[in-house]
C-alpha cells in the first residue's frame, strides 16, 4: 500500500536531517538521484523517450500534425505542449479533465523548448501562412515520486531528439509523402533543474517526501549556452533575493550536468 | 518572439516609447473598497492595466470536502474579460488563466495569516478588464489589497513587478509591446517585511548576470508600488480620521504619517 503522505515523524526527520546538510535518501544536496533515458519505444509515435529519475517516471511522445500556422507567426510550425498526470501514476491523481498541476507542469515544460527555440520551428513550414506542421509534445506521468518538472522536461528533450519527420513533397497544393525520414531540426537543448526550498538550505531534484515538506520550489531551465531561458516558482512559501541568485548559479551548472545525459554530440 | 519591429521600443536617449526611463514603472491609480457585496475589494490602474480584485470570506467552504482542519483555504481565479484585449478572448478560462490563478494564489497565500480561520474559504476574484502587460503582477497587487480590505491578517503586503530584457536593455514594468517584442520578461512577487519573493517566472533569455541585474530591477519597482499599496490604503480611512479631528481639536495628533 502506497501512502499518500509521508507520517509527521518522517516529515520532522527529512526537515532535520536538510538543515544538517545531510538528505535522508543518502544524496547531498546537490545531488540528482539516478537518471536512466531509452528513447524510441514507441514505435507509432514519431518520437519518444522515457526517463526515470529515482521512481519517478515519465514517459513523452512526439506526432506530427499538419495545421494553420498562427496568424502572427505566418512562416513558423506550431509547437504544442500537453501533460496528463495519469491516474495510475500516484493515488493522489485523479481521472478528468487536465487541473492546474498538469496545466503548470505542461506550460514550464513548453517555456524551456519555446523560449530557447529548441525546435527550428521555420524549417516546419509546408505553406507560409496556411500550412504548417503541428509538433505534439504529449507529456504522460508513469509513476510520480517528485520532481516531475525534472523529469518531464528530461525527457522532452530526448524525445524530441528521437523525433524523424517524413519525407513529402508539395504537388499543387497538395502534401504528398515520399520515403525515407529525415531527423526533427533541434538547435538548442533546454534542461530544467528544480530545488526545493527548506529554510535556509536549497535541495536539488527534491522527490516526493521532501516535496511534502519543503517551503517552496524553484525551477530554473537553463539553455546549451548557460543563459536562463525559463524560471517558475511554486509552492506556497517564499525564497529570499539571495537565494534565487544562488540557485541561478546552481542551476547553470548542474544543468550542464544533466544534458550530457541525453545530448550525445 | 521576435517579431518584426515597425519602431524602436527605446530611442538614442534610452527613452521608452511611453516616455519612461528604464527603471521607472507606470503611473499607478489605486483605490481600495470600491465594491459593495465584496468582504474586501480593489481597483487598480497601471498604465493601461485596469484591474478589480474581490475578496469574499473568510466564509464556509463550498464543496465541504475541500476544507482543511487546520488552516483556511485560500481559492483565486485570474479571469480576462473577453473585451480586455485586441481580439476578443473567449470567457472560458484558458490553460493561461489556470496557471496564473495557481501563481498568484501561491505568491499571496505565504502573506496571510490562514491558521486563525481553519474550516474556512477566503475566495480571491481577479478580473482583468483591460490588459496592457504585467496583469498577472497588477492582479496580485491589488489583490493584496483587497485582502487588506476584508480584514484579513497578513504578514505583509504583497506588491508584484516585472523586469525584462527589450532591445539589450533591462527594463521595469514591460508594457504588452515591450513584452512580446523583448527578450525577457520576469515578473516577480515581494514581501519587503520579510524580504521574501513570493512569486518569480520568467521567459525569454538571460545570462547570469542579467537575471541578478533584472530581479533587482524588479524588486525595485516593488518596493515603489509597496509605497503607492500603502498610502491606497491609508486613503480609505483618513477621512474617518479628519472627521474625528474636527469633533475633538485638541487631541489632533502630531507627526502622524
Amino acid at each position: 500500500m502506497v501512502s499518500t503522505m509521508a507520517s509527521r515523524v518522517r516529515q520532522k526527520r527529512i526537515a532535520q536531517l536538510i538543515s544538517r546538510g545531510k538528505r535522508l535518501d543518502g544524496r547531498e544536496l546537490a545531488d540528482y538521484r539516478e537518471v536512466q533515458v531509452e528513447t524510441g519505444l514507441i514505435e507509432r509515435a514519431e518520437g519518444s523517450a522515457r526517463v526515470r529519475l529515482g521512481k519517478t517516471e515519465v514517459l513523452v511522445g512526439v506526432k506530427f500534425e499538419m495545421g494553420e500556422p498562427f496568424p502572427d507567426t505566418p512562416n513558423e510550425g506550431v509547437l504544442t505542449v500537453n501533460a496528463e498526470l495519469v491516474p495510475l501514476a500516484s493515488p493522489t491523481f485523479e481521472p478528468g479533465p487536465p487541473d492546474e498541476n498538469s496545466v503548470e507542469l505542461a506550460r514550464v515544460v513548453d517555456r524551456g523548448i519555446r523560449e530557447s527555440k529548441a525546435i527550428a520551428t521555420e524549417d516546419l513550414v509546408i505553406e507560409p501562412g496556411k500550412k504548417v506542421f503541428v509538433v505534439f509534445v504529449d507529456v504522460y506521468v508513469l509513476n510520480h515520486d517528485g520532481n516531475l518538472i525534472d523529469a518531464s522536461c528530461l525527457a522532452a528533450l530526448a524525445a524530441l531528439l528521437n523525433t524523424k519527420m517524413f519525407n513529402y513533397e508539395v504537388k499543387e497544393g497538395e502534401v504528398k509523402i515520399k520515403p525515407g525520414y529525415k531527423p526533427l531540426p533541434i538547435r538548442n537543448y533546454p534542461v530544467a533543474v528544480t530545488f526545493a526550498k527548506f529554510d535556509d538550505k536549497l535541495v536539488v531534484d527534491p522527490w516526493l517526501e521532501e516535496e511534502q515538506v519543503m517551503d517552496a520550489r524553484l525551477t530554473m531551465t537553463v539553455e546549451k549556452d548557460g543563459k536562463i531561458c525559463a524560471i517558475q516558482k511554486g509552492g506556497y512559501g517564499y525564497f529570499t533575493a539571495e537565494q534565487v541568485i544562488e540557485a541561478s548559479k546552481m542551476a547553470m551548472q548542474k544543468a550542464e550536468e544533466q544534458r550530457k545525459l541525453v545530448v550525445k554530440e | 518572439m521576435s517579431q518584426k519591429k515597425t519602431e524602436k521600443l527605446i530611442d538614442e536617449n534610452d527613452i521608452r516609447l511611453d516616455g519612461r526611463k528604464f527603471n521607472e514603472t507606470r503611473p499607478v491609480k489605486i483605490e481600495v473598497g470600491i465594491l459593495g457585496n465584496a468582504d474586501g475589494s480593489a481597483y487598480i490602474e497601471q498604465g493601461k492595466n485596469k484591474i478589480l480584485a474581490a475578496v469574499y470570506g473568510p466564509r464556509e467552504v463550498h464543496p465541504k470536502h475541500l476544507a482543511l482542519p487546520d488552516r483556511a483555504v485560500l481559492r483565486c481565479r485570474y479571469h480576462m474579460a473577453p473585451f480586455s484585449v485586441q481580439e476578443r478572448k473567449s470567457p472560458a478560462p484558458s490553460r493561461r488563466e489556470l496557471e496564473l490563478s495557481k501563481v498568484i494564489r501561491e505568491s499571496l497565500e505565504p502573506s496571510i495569516f490562514t491558521e486563525y480561520y481553519p474550516r474556512t474559504s477566503i475566495d480571491l476574484f481577479i478580473e482583468v478588464l483591460q490588459a496592457d502587460g504585467g496583469t498577472r503582477c497588477a492582479g496580485i497587487t491589488v489583490a493584496s489589497l483587497a485582502l487588506a480590505d476584508a480584514g484579513i491578517p497578513m504578514r505583509d503586503l504583497v506588491s508584484a513587478c516585472a523586469a525584462g530584457k527589450v532591445e539589450g536593455r533591462l527594463v521595469v514594468d514591460l508594457t504588452d509591446m515591450e513584452d512580446k517584442a523583448g527578450e525577457a520578461d520576469l515578473p516577480l512577487a515581494y514581501m519587503s517585511n520579510e524580504n521574501a519573493i513570493t512569486l518569480l517566472q520568467m521567459d525569454g533569455m538571460l545570462t547570469g548576470e542579467e537575471f541578478e541585474q533584472v530581479v533587482n530591477l524588479a524588486l525595485e519597482g516593488c518596493k515603489q508600488l509597496g509605497q503607492i499599496q500603502k498610502e491606497a490604503l491609508r486613503a480609505k480611512y483618513v477621512v474617518t480620521k479628519d472627521v474625528e479631528a474636527q469633533g475633538e481639536k485638541e487631541e489632533v495628533e502630531e507627526g502622524e504619517e
